[in-house]
């Protein structure tokens, strides 16, 4: 029993078909609110609404001509979007989704999670490095480049600021300190600082306006994709829709209380969350334009790492006097 | 590390062939040259072998978006030739769509500029907006692009009651929207983040490399060829020259809405005071032996043609300045020292048309780089002994 309960947790719920379906449906959402938020009407034809659009695109991917640079290093090339998705996914499974009882903890909820849960968030940057490294392409490599220079930006805001919760909860475990603050709401409140440097930040890891440098089209064509097409796109891609939902939930983990009440009101609680940063998100992809490479790192070494170890001292500050 | 780029012939930024040679170390940009020539049309050689009143038409298929700029330029040149005067009523209407273009023209750039700097909400609602004139062009001219407005001696269509008032009409939307992106442009800290201090260009270099229009204007020299050598109407109509003193890409993004802004004033002014009468006045078709240059202030800076009259009824020499050959020199200056992501918001704010400066081509070799000049019988030549020994498809089949 524990052994199907476990192939369910993997395969359908919360893991794989329920990722690919519902981070089809994430990058929808997130269409339709760009597009809306553009005076367009986004995605429409492709099932009702739009919502299959996602689906199709990747499909039409999946269907177009396989092509690998003569020059390219083969196996890296193959290999690199196969290995992304996995981690990507392999992100999703640390969430407190279903498991959220802390007197019967599954297996991958342990004490110090959410280390393991940024640190498996940050290696999709590294294959999108190696991805651009391995096809040799000019525009991909000045893509990868920028890509490890944007890593320096957002990195350390990000890990300050999500870290913050975290040691006001006294807890390394996810679930603990999604846990700790169903206990007391208000506390969040506190935390409100530290949850916008983090969207930003995520902004930064996705890859999105402001911060669609390594992709810029209008620069260097595709940067880190320029060589992709076909199926390793498709999976690149997929990978990027996922990326968000781990990054979104870890965020309503963490900053918005997480998923209480078990498996139906636990998973109401996710998707309406998940959407709300999902939603912040895209209103910040539509409201900006994309910025310099200089200018992203100076921006956050400048203001939001500075911001985040004030927020960190606020925490400090609370937990030393209040709590 | 010192390597360079090549952007273009063919680049997402690029709307059209042309190639940046860029030497970069890093990000950073130290040298840029500019290769032409992709899209030679022979456009001047063409001129010669119709007739005056075919070469309007021609003329207005210089270009795409100011096509109306090219085909009062050349209708200008021949009246003077012709030594006619359109009547009043012509000539209002004729640089009222001068002025629709003007500000679509700018709109577009917007747009696009918007684009490059990877602000795409901006370019949607610009292109939203943009859409009102261009309906305006098609309730006037018939036609969004190429309006075919002009005739020798005046325009080929009148203007009723009910025109005016939605031209008026569709004005206080436009204007309204036009100063909402003046805001925008000039506040929202990321898009000004990216355009401020980009692509400098002083003004001594501005009048030293003959930089024409917003280019020049966002360097602060105040050349406008309608202020300058008033053409038409504009010696009558009150209006002023946009300027920036910031010399760099924020300054051209400025000087251009600020012109759109005059041109609904010019726009209403022409609308308010339209002379009554006809539009257009029969003229002959053969003017005298001569030569004339004509001087029109494009959306992109100063439009030149000059006309050489044999005394037939087809020009024995069209010359056509584009715009946008004025400005290569300065983009080449504008681009040093820049950053590689400067590139396509620099380049776009010249806002170049590079087909239409196209002028000549010159064949390059590609195994050893060397370049020559050929006449038109070599390069067939070459075509031929090329495929001399090319076997006959026999079966060869067209694919759909």
């Amino acid at each position: 029993m524990a052994i199907l309960k476990t192939f369910l947790y993997l395969l359908i719920y919360p893991g794989f078909l329920f990722l690919l379906v519902y981070s089809t449906f994430c990058e929808w959402f997130d269409r339709k609110v760009f597009a809306r938020l553009q005076n367009r009407m986004g995605p429409t034809h492709t099932g009702r609404f739009g919502l299959l659009q996602p689906v199709a695109d990747i499909i039409k991917l999946l269907a177009k001509e396989d092509i690998v640079p003569e020059r390219a290093d083969r196996k890296m090339f193959s290999v690199l979007p196969v290995i992304g998705l996995a981690i990507a996914s392999t992100a999703m499974l640390l969430l407190p989704v279903w498991h959220f009882s802390l007197e019967r903890p599954s297996p991958n909820s342990f004490p110090g999670d959410i280390i393991v849960l940024l640190y498996i968030l940050s290696l999709p940057t590294l294959i999108f490095f190696l991805a651009a490294w391995s096809s040799t392409s000019f525009f991909s490599e000045i893509g990868g480049a920028r890509v490890l220079t944007l890593l320096f930006g957002y990195e350390v805001p990000l890990f300050l600021a999500v870290l913050g919760p975290a040691i006001m909860a006294g807890s390394w475990r996810l679930a603990e300190i999604a846990h700790f603050f169903q206990q007391r709401p208000l506390l969040l409140l506190a935390n409100l600082l530290g949850f916008l440097i983090a969207v930003i930040c995520l902004q930064a890891k996705l890859e999105r306006t402001p911060f669609d440098i390594p992709h810029a089209e209008t620069e260097i064509v595709g940067g880190t994709f320029t060589e992709y097409s076909g199926k390793k796109l498709a999976l690149f891609r997929l990978m990027i829709d996922v990326e968000m939902v781990a990054g979104a939930g870890l965020l309503a983990a963490v900053f918005l209380g997480g998923f209480p009440g078990g498996v139906f009101v636990g998973f109401v609680h996710f998707v309406i969350k998940t959407l709300f940063v999902i939603f912040l998100l895209s209103i910040l992809r539509a409201v900006t334009s994309r910025i310099r490479i200089d200018q992203v790192v100076n921006f956050s070494w400048r203001y939001l790492a500075p911001l985040a170890v004030l927020q960190l001292f606020i925490i400090l500050l609370l937990k030393g006097f209040v709590l | 590390m010192k390597y360079s780029v090549p952007i273009g012939p063919q680049h997402p930024a690029l709307k059209e062939p042309i190639s940046l040679r860029m030497t970069l170390d890093g990000e950073v940009i130290q040298d840029a040259d500019i290769r032409l020539g992709y899209n030679h049309r022979g456009v001047e050689k063409v001129a010669e072998g119709k007739t005056y009143l075919q070469n309007i038409y021609l003329t207005e298929r210089i270009c795409g978006i100011c096509s109306h700029s090219h085909s009062t330029c050349f209708v200008q040149g021949v009246e003077k030739l012709l030594e006619v005067e359109p009547p009043r009523r012509g000539v209002f209407i004729r640089y009222l769509v001068s002025e629709l273009e003007r500000v679509h023209s700018h709109l577009l750039w917007l747009g696009v500029a918007a684009h490059e700097a990877g602000f795409d909400s901006l370019f949607m609602y610009v292109w939203r907006d943009r859409e009102l004139i261009m309906d305006l062009l098609e309730m006037i001219s018939g036609n969004r692009v190429h309006y075919a407005i002009n005739t020798l001696g005046g325009v080929r269509r009148d203007l009723d009651e009910g025109q005016v008032k939605k031209i008026l009409d569709s004005l206080a939307l436009l204007r309204k929207q036009s100063e909402y992106y003046l805001n925008i442009g000039a506040h929202e800290p990321s898009f000004v983040g990216r355009l401020a201090g980009v692509g400098l260009l002083t003004k001594e270099q501005a009048v030293d490399l003959c930089a024409v229009g917003p280019t020049a204007r966002a360097s602060d020299v105040p050349i406008d060829v309608r202020k300058d050598d008033p053409y038409g109407m504009y010696g009558e109509t009150p209006f002023e020259v946009c300027t920036a003193d910031t010399c760099d890409v924020l300054g051209r993004t400025v000087v251009r809405i600020k012109e759109v802004l005059v041109s609904y004033d010019i726009i209403e002014h022409l609308m308010r005071n339209l002379p009554a009468g006809p539009v257009a006045i029969r003229t002959p078709r053969r003017p005298k032996p001569g030569e004339a240059v004509a001087r029109y202030e494009a959306p992109r800076g100063e439009n030149i043609h000059y006309i050489k009259s044999n005394g037939t009824d087809k020009p024995e020499r069209l010359k056509v300045r584009a715009p946008t050959l004025g400005n290569y020199a300065a983009t080449v200056e504008m681009l040093k020292s820049g950053f590689l992501a400067d590139i396509p918001l620099i380049f776009a704010a010249i806002d170049p048309c590079i087909c239409c400066a196209e002028r000549t081509a010159t064949l390059v070799d590609a195994r050893t780089g060397e370049e020559k000049t050929v006449n038109f019988s070599t390069l067939r030549a070459l075509a031929r002994e090329r495929w001399k020994n090319a076997p006959l498809k026999k079966d060869a089949v067209w694919p759909f």
